[in-house]
């Protein structure tokens, strides 16, 4: 399966996928036309100095995710602590204040699920390092909806827990180590649609 | 290329999303609640938990329910709003309205607060104490209203989680809190009370912004993280409620996400006071 076609690519990670994103950001080329959404779990305090930290990394901005703002292509939005993100049928971000899932607020299913209610085939998910089962349930959502579906290999992953939990639940596409992600967003940004 | 067409599964969501619809309409039509303007992507989730405490399969089993199990409605309708806070949320607001609008309110005879969407009711309680710890309970009168009827009962009670207490603790600290948070409820066992007395200027009512008027005359008004759930035309049209609310020179608090956007119909009736914050003022010149 090539990477082309894809509009947007959804990333989670908790414990341990700082380095590993930092470096999958450094992959993305730009101008690209795909929209990248970072969910980890963080708390709201940290999120601009998170964005601080990510755009060192990325040539493309990276901005907090802001309610009701466009999911806008060459551009990498993360989510902020406190609130759960979500993406309308419009591309455009939602924020709910409600009860943290699985111990996390953002939370990476929340995101997923609803991103590929959105963008279903031309959607690429990565589910990356993480010391709790967040994100599974998301990413079979992705999957179901016939995108793309990606996880850390667990053996390279400083928590597998997180990829682990996705491969109990379902079959992802692949399993990559940290280059091989970064060669992934590569294609996928470049031939993004 | 991406993958193949999967004609099941996007069926599937298709379907899904026409049981959203209808269940939202059966929701209006049956008992008159209306969520038609609510962003839908949280709304399915809450609607898919609802199927799922329910014990049913589908999105679409909702609607029998809906129409012909009255007594279910409360509870559907409690599921459907998203009551969730804790004492001196985001304590830094709570410390800029000690400092910065509870003087401001305190030049008027009589202050009334409307805390529109007060949820379970910690935001009621907060504001009650600090108004008591500024000597100013006598003169207000806070109304706390919300259209989920399960919540006010729950905020009328006062009865909170004690596990949560190191978090309103640092809260109530940081907020600028005089006293000791323990000064302000009963524990027992793994629950805390809090005061009654506290509720000695509080109302509890049901209103519903998406269908009601103006409430009072009000001169602060606080409703946090109530917008965030709503389409633009939705929000644009609660925010007019709440600047025809208010007297000149009165005071809105919205959640540290939500803002007075530039565009709103009513951008231009308000000042800001503090954007980290998200206070407005009513212009004292109205329009």
């Amino acid at each position: 399966m090539s990477e082309s076609g894809y509009a947007a690519l959804a990333i989670g990670g908790s414990a341990g996928s700082l380095e590993v994103l930092c470096g999958i950001l450094e992959g993305l080329v730009s101008p690209t036309r795909l929209a990248v959404v970072v969910c980890l779990h963080t708390a709201s305090r940290e999120i601009g100095e998170l964005c601080t930290v990510l755009s060192r990394h990325s040539a493309l901005p990276v901005i907090e995710a802001q309610e009701s703002a466009a999911v806008a292509p060459n551009q990498v939005h993360v989510a902020g602590g406190g609130y759960h993100l979500l993406v309308e049928r419009a591309a455009t971000f939602a924020l709910c204040a409600g009860p943290r899932i699985q111990y996390a607020r953002p939370s990476i299913d929340v995101l997923f699920e609803s991103m590929a209610d959105t963008y279903r085939r031309r959607l690429a998910g990565m589910l990356l390092s993480g010391a709790n089962g967040d994100g599974a349930a998301g990413l079979r959502a992705i999957h179901r909806l016939g995108g793309l579906t990606i996880v850390q290999s667990p053996e390279t992953a400083s928590a597998p827990e997180m990829p682990q939990a996705a491969l109990k639940l379902f079959a992802p596409d692949r399993q990559n180590t940290p280059d091989q992600l970064i060669d992934a967003v590569r294609g996928i940004s470049r031939l993004a649609r | 290329m991406i993958k193949p067409r999967d004609p099941d599964a996007e069926a599937a969501l298709e379907a899904d999303d026409i049981a959203l619809e209808v269940f939202i309409h059966a929701l209006k039509l049956r008992h008159g609640y209306d969520f038609s303007e609510y962003s839908r992507a949280s709304l399915k989730r809450r609607a898919l938990e609802l199927t799922r405490k329910f014990g049913v399969e589908r999105l679409g089993d909702l609607i029998p329910s809906t129409l012909y199990e009255p007594a279910l409605v409360r509870e559907i309708v409690s599921h459907l709003s998203v009551p969730v806070s804790s004492l001196f949320r985001d304590p830094e607001v709570f410390l800029r309205l000690r400092e910065e609008v509870l003087p401001m309110l305190a030049s008027w005879p009589r202050i009334n607060i409307w805390l529109a969407g007060c949820a379970y009711g910690e935001e009621v309680y907060s504001l009650a104490i600090m108004l008591a710890e500024a000597g100013l309970t006598q003169r207000s009168q806070i109304y706390a209203t919300d259209f989920n009827d399960y919540a006010l009962e729950r905020a009328a009670e006062g009865i909170f989680n004690r596990q949560n207490l190191p978090e309103y603790r640092r809260n109530y600290m940081e907020s600028g809190g005089q006293a000791r948070l323990s000064d302000y409820y009963h524990a027992r066992y793994e629950l805390m009370r809090m005061r009654r007395e506290l509720l000695e200027r509080v109302v509890f009512a049901h209103h519903n912004l998406v269908t009601d008027g103006v409430f009072a005359e009000a001169h602060l008004i606080m409703c946090r993280n109530v917008l965030i759930y709503f389409t633009q035309p939705l929000k644009d049209r609660v925010l007019e409620l709440f600047a025809d609310s208010l007297v000149r020179g009165g005071f809105l608090v919205l959640g540290n996400k939500e803002a007075l956007s530039a565009t709103s119909p009513v951008a231009d009736r308000f000042e800001l006071v503090s954007a980290t914050d998200r206070i407005y003022r009513l212009k004292r010149d109205g329009v």
